[in-house]
């Protein structure tokens, strides 16, 4: 015999158990329509694979396991599925679930099962694979997942079986009914479990003593296995899991655990023969045994029924008397729960309606006041102190309610059962539970939203704290860009003297601008006022000069282009007085005076050699010598100065003072030649010798300038040019566009031309063989910048300006207007070329053809009238 | 020494309470700096019975705001959503007598609701997305804006920002899953009367 160990607590309520073992299982026949809740079971509803309108055949999958812990479920028959939507579903809270609907059409057709003669020879998974998909969940009444109690964790090891064929509560009899009819079916059954379950080393079948037949029958069927067919006393609620457990192995489950953490598994009776019937013969749960008892019914008896069978129905069938009943149970009179409506289904986990009469189960008596009796306590099987939870539970104090483990309860109802008062005890102890599972959810989403809740805050903060340094960058960087305003504006004040350096260019230009539009003034004053813009520019230029000596080779460039452009500016000014001047109108090509380095003693230079046409020759001879002694003295002071300085311009400077001693000492033998030649010159070679002279003079002077002035000009040309090609541009584009400035525009231009022109004149006066002069192409015209060429055009310009010097008059005029034909064929020459090629310079070019033409008819008048 | 305090008994026990005195404060302004509790304890207490709906009713910027007030001595029944059962818990926290719910601030809702917007409606403003204290609504600029059910906590604060009024407050509806039993009527009555003396209404209303 078998050691059995007893349970705390427990009650002997009435069995009732014989009404129903009256009359053999009977069979009832289909429905109109079967009903299928999704969840029907503990766990993820099914996610239906069928369609409305679709046919089904019976045993056919309608709706699919949704994750691990949750169960497929199959039609029961054959019919067409009419809706899947929200029914009344079998549960104790009445509310309504999608159900899957099917019109069954009475063929009660069956999709073929495949079935499995060997399956002990199936390995694990497959085995479960199977009875997952056949939709086990356990036909006890609670409806876990039986694939999933059957699949242990791997470091749960399963010691023990237990078939739980206990079946403690009144009225209900269909594990007994199928343990007598079943039997082998069940032996079966119960060795696939245990084989899935890896054989643990105890298999038992616990059967309560009050069902002496089926413990025969299975003692039977389990005489030749290693299966323990244990029988123990009759008691309430011995069929609970863990007290079964604790009366088969003396263990007890540990609060919070489940009985595979202590190497125990059990399953119902009925889910081990379904379990067969699934491995075995590929029959899906599709129906059940249910026990339909109770005095508001004709018959009494197990049934077989169809699983989605509305109550109802099974009600119809058995002569169901409404008026009798004081209520509807599903599941036994101590732990089912009351219908509201009958047209909810037969599910998996439903094992009993109970049709109780009024006088068989009257309505609960109205609960008294708790008398502290203690009787709860002491039939309570899991050891609890339901006294004092029900006060806690009253209170609704859960903390305490936690502290006396109020989940342990496994609302069995045994101390509603015995309690004199009559208070249901249960429902507050399953009302505090649902109110406790609530809390937790509550408190876990009131976590979740104070977390979401500050991460907002923090992140608005964070948002807001960035726009303020951002915000503060900003003004950090104003108010530095405040204050180095006005350290600028402080300094500019103190440096005033820089500061009117452009005021100053400003009212040169302006007075330019004056004297320009000025031609409505009396000559006098037009004469003067050209005059002062004339020695205005002369001063700037000088000034610009001098810094520029003493600048540094960076500064350099940014002067040279100043200097240009006061030297531009003054050669504006002598042009204009010039035009001006009837007296300078006699010699045109002094007006343009190259603006050499020294301009002061340059124009002073101008002025004597202007006045000394006048004058007699010998006079101006010895005026000649006079300013010739003055600029050498200056030409020596100056290097004197170069030289303190060590300047780069003292080999310059030192070439000039040489340079001017031999001139005057040619001045002077020239003096002395025409000493006794009183008699006054023709007017006209006087003045042709003068203006020779005045060359001469300038080019010297210019030669002994501590800066070459043919680079000088040969830069003015090459900004002329580029000017020249911009004003082109733009007037091509007025007359393309036919805008109205064309005119101005065209103004402009030629007065361009002829300032290049003149440039390019004194540029030859300088040095005939400039390259300059030669290559009259505007856009190229100051390509030849080479310091080579330049200082070889120097040199041959001197020779050239030497041999001059001793030549006659008329030999000068004769090799003038000998390289002026030379010239002259090379712009032709020029010219051909850029009319073939259509160059949009030809313009300029014809102007310098024609302007040199004009010249060396001129010098071949001067000649004849000088021979 | 010895003497003298024998002979003057005041001067004994003056100069024993004093050095008791130093001992003892010596103690405490040890343990006061040592044994410091940063923060208040008893604001992160108070938090955590309110319900974190963050709605503002009771007049402060959230539920830490409020705890912190009441914290500083204010009333405890400023909080329709946690209703009397945080009441009562800040009531037992704090050890106090435990008010009923303060009207001005609005009445304890029995049902949970959480916002829904009416999609079609939405001409997606970003107004409820800046009011949501949870971040539960979820839309860009010109996007359907619409409702993280399970985030949102039901405190209609994205309601009145609505410029096209498409935002309800839905009841929650109860599902299998969140189902529990009700609790047994509690009747006063039937607690206290003998059994003897409790008289079934509706014989009485026979009788």
């Amino acid at each position: 015999m078998t050691k059995i160990w007893s349970i705390p607590g427990g009650i002997h309520p009435e069995e009732n158990k014989s009404q129903s073992l009256q009359l053999p299982i009977g069979d009832i026949a289909l429905p109109e329509e079967l009903i299928y809740p999704l969840n029907q079971h503990i766990g993820v509803p099914a996610t239906p694979i069928v369609e409305v309108g679709q046919r089904v055949l019976g045993g056919e999958k309608i709706a699919e396991a949704k994750g691990i812990v949750s169960a497929p479920i199959h039609a029961a028959s054959s019919g067409t599925v009419t809706a899947i939507e929200d029914r009344t579903l079998p549960h104790p809270s009445g509310l309504s679930g999608p159900c899957i609907v099917i019109a069954v059409d009475g063929k009660d057709e069956f999709v073929e099962f495949a079935g499995c003669e060997d399956y002990l020879s199936l390995d694990h998974d497959t085995l479960v694979q199977k009875i997952r998909n056949a939709g086990l969940a356990g036909m006890g009444g609670a409806g876990f997942p039986t694939a999933v109690k059957l699949n242990p964790r791997a470091n749960q090891t399963i010691y023990t079986l237990i078939l739980n064929g206990t079946e403690c509560e009144p009225y209900i009899t269909a594990d007994d009914i199928l343990m007598q009819t079943r039997a082998e079916d069940l032996i079966k059954g119960t060795q696939l479990l245990a084989r899935i379950l890896g054989n643990p080393q105890r298999v038992v079948i616990g059967i309560e003593d009050n069902k002496p037949q089926a413990i025969e029958a299975v003692g039977m069927a389990a005489k030749d296995s290693n299966i323990e067919v244990v029988s123990f006393p009759t008691k309430y609620p011995s069929g609970g899991e863990k007290q079964l457990i604790q009366i088969l192995t003396g263990k007890e489950v540990p609060s919070g655990k489940i009985p595979a953490d202590i190497g125990i598994v059990v399953q119902n009776v009925g889910t081990a023969v379904a379990a067969y019937e699934a491995v075995r013969f590929g029959k899906p749960l599709i129906e059940r045994i249910t026990t339909v008892v109770g005095e508001a019914l004709d018959t009494q008896r197990n049934i077989r029924v169809r699983l989605g069978t509305p109550i109802q129905h099974v009600l119809a069938e058995h002569g169901f008397v409404a008026k009798q009943a004081s209520r509807l149970i599903v599941g036994g009179p101590m732990m089912g729960y009351a219908l509201e409506q009958d047209d909810v289904p037969v599910i998996k986990t439903t094992n009993c309606i109970l049709a109780p009469s009024k006088k068989e189960l009257p309505p609960p008596r109205p609960a008294q006041a708790c008398i502290r009796c203690g009787m709860c306590a002491e039939a309570c099987p899991a050891s609890l102190l339901p006294q004092q939870m029900y006060w806690y539970a009253m209170a609704e104090d859960y903390d305490k309610l936690e502290a006396h483990n109020i989940r342990d309860c496994i609302e069995c109802g045994a101390c509603s059962f015995v309690c004199p008062s009559n208070i249901p005890l249960v429902q507050y102890y399953r009302a505090a539970k649902g109110t406790m599972r609530q809390m937790a959810i509550d408190k876990e989403k009131s976590d979740r939203s104070r977390q979401r809740f500050e991460f907002r805050q923090a992140r608005i903060a964070k948002a807001e704290a960035e726009k303020e340094a951002k915000r503060l960058a900003r003004k950090k960087a104003a108010e530095e860009a405040k204050k180095k305003l006005e350290a600028d504006k402080a300094s500019g004040t103190q440096n005033a003297a820089p500061a009117s350096n452009p005021a100053a260019k400003n009212d040169v230009v302006a007075a330019a601008i004056a004297s320009a539009k000025a031609s409505q003034a009396t000559p006098e004053e037009q004469k003067a006022r050209l005059e002062r813009s004339l020695t205005s520019a002369e001063g700037r230029l000088d000034k610009l000069q001098q810094r520029h000596a003493e600048a540094t080779a960076e500064m350099k460039e940014k002067l040279a282009a100043q200097i240009k452009q006061a030297e531009l500016k003054l050669q504006d000014a002598r042009k204009k007085l010039a035009d001006f001047s009837p007296t300078d109108q006699a010699t045109p090509g002094a007006v343009a005076v190259p603006a050499s380095d020294s301009d002061d003693p340059v124009s002073a230079a101008i002025a004597r050699a202007q006045a000394k046409m006048t004058m007699a020759p010998d006079e101006k001879l010895r005026a000649n010598i006079e300013s010739l002694h003055k600029r050498l003295q200056k030409a020596e002071e100056k290097l004197a100065a170069a030289k303190a300085d060590n300047a780069d311009t003292v080999d310059a400077l030192q070439a000039g003072v040489d340079k001017l001693k031999a001139k005057i000492a040619d001045n002077e033998k020239e003096l002395v030649e025409l000493g006794p030649v009183a008699a006054p010159q023709p007017a006209a070679a006087e003045q042709d010798a003068a203006s020779a002279a005045i060359e001469r003079a300038k080019a010297k002077a210019a030669a002994q300038a501590s800066m070459s002035p043919e680079d000088k000009l040969r830069d003015q040309l090459q900004s002329m040019s580029g000017r020249l090609e911009k004003a082109h541009a733009k007037l091509e584009q007025a007359k393309t566009e036919g805008a109205d400035t064309v005119d101005a525009l065209q103004t402009g231009y030629d007065k361009m031309l002829a300032k290049q022109g003149k440039l390019r004149d004194e540029l030859r006066a300088l040095n005939p063989a400039a390259p300059e002069l030669a290559d009259s192409t505007l856009a190229t015209a100051a390509a030849p910048t080479e310091p080579d060429a330049a200082t070889a055009a120097i040199e041959k310009a001197k020779a050239k300006a030497a041999a001059q010097a001793s030549m006659s008059p008329e030999e000068k005029l004769r090799d003038q207007i000998e390289s002026l034909e030379k010239r002259l064929d090379k712009a032709r020459q020029r010219l051909a070329k850029a009319e073939a090629d259509n160059d949009e310079n030809i313009d300029a070019f014809r102007a310098g053809v024609e302007k040199n033409e004009a010249k060396l008819q001129q010098a071949k008048a001067d000649l004849e009238n000088a021979e | 020494m010895y003497d003298l305090l024998v002979s003057h008994p005041f001067i004994a026990a003056l100069s024993a309470m004093v050095a008791l005195a130093l001992v003892f404060g010596g103690i405490l302004g040890y343990a006061a700096v040592q044994f410091k509790v940063e923060g208040d304890p008893i604001v992160d207490q108070i938090d955590e019975l309110l319900p974190q709906t963050q709605c503002g009713q009771c007049s402060y910027p959230g539920c830490r705001p409020y705890a912190e007030a009441i914290a500083n001595g204010d009333a405890i029944n400023k909080c329709p959503p946690g209703g009397q059962a945080t009441i009562n818990a800040i009531a037992d926290l704090l050890d106090v007598e435990a008010p009923t719910l303060d009207e001005e601030h609005g009445e304890e809702s029995e049902v949970k609701k959480v916002a829904f917007i009416r999609e079609d409606e939405c001409i997606g403003c970003t107004k409820c997305i800046q009011a949501c204290p949870m971040d539960a609504i979820l839309g860009a600029a010109k996007q359907m804006h619409t409702v993280i059910a399970n985030e949102c906590t039901g405190c209609d604060l994205c309601v009145e920002p609505c410029p096209v009024d498409c935002i309800d407050m839905i009841p929650v509806a109860t599902g299998l899953g969140d189902w529990k039993w009700s609790k047994p009527p509690v009747t006063h009555e039937n607690l206290q009367l003998i059994a003897s003396d409790k008289q079934p209404e509706k014989d009485g209303a026979a009788a």
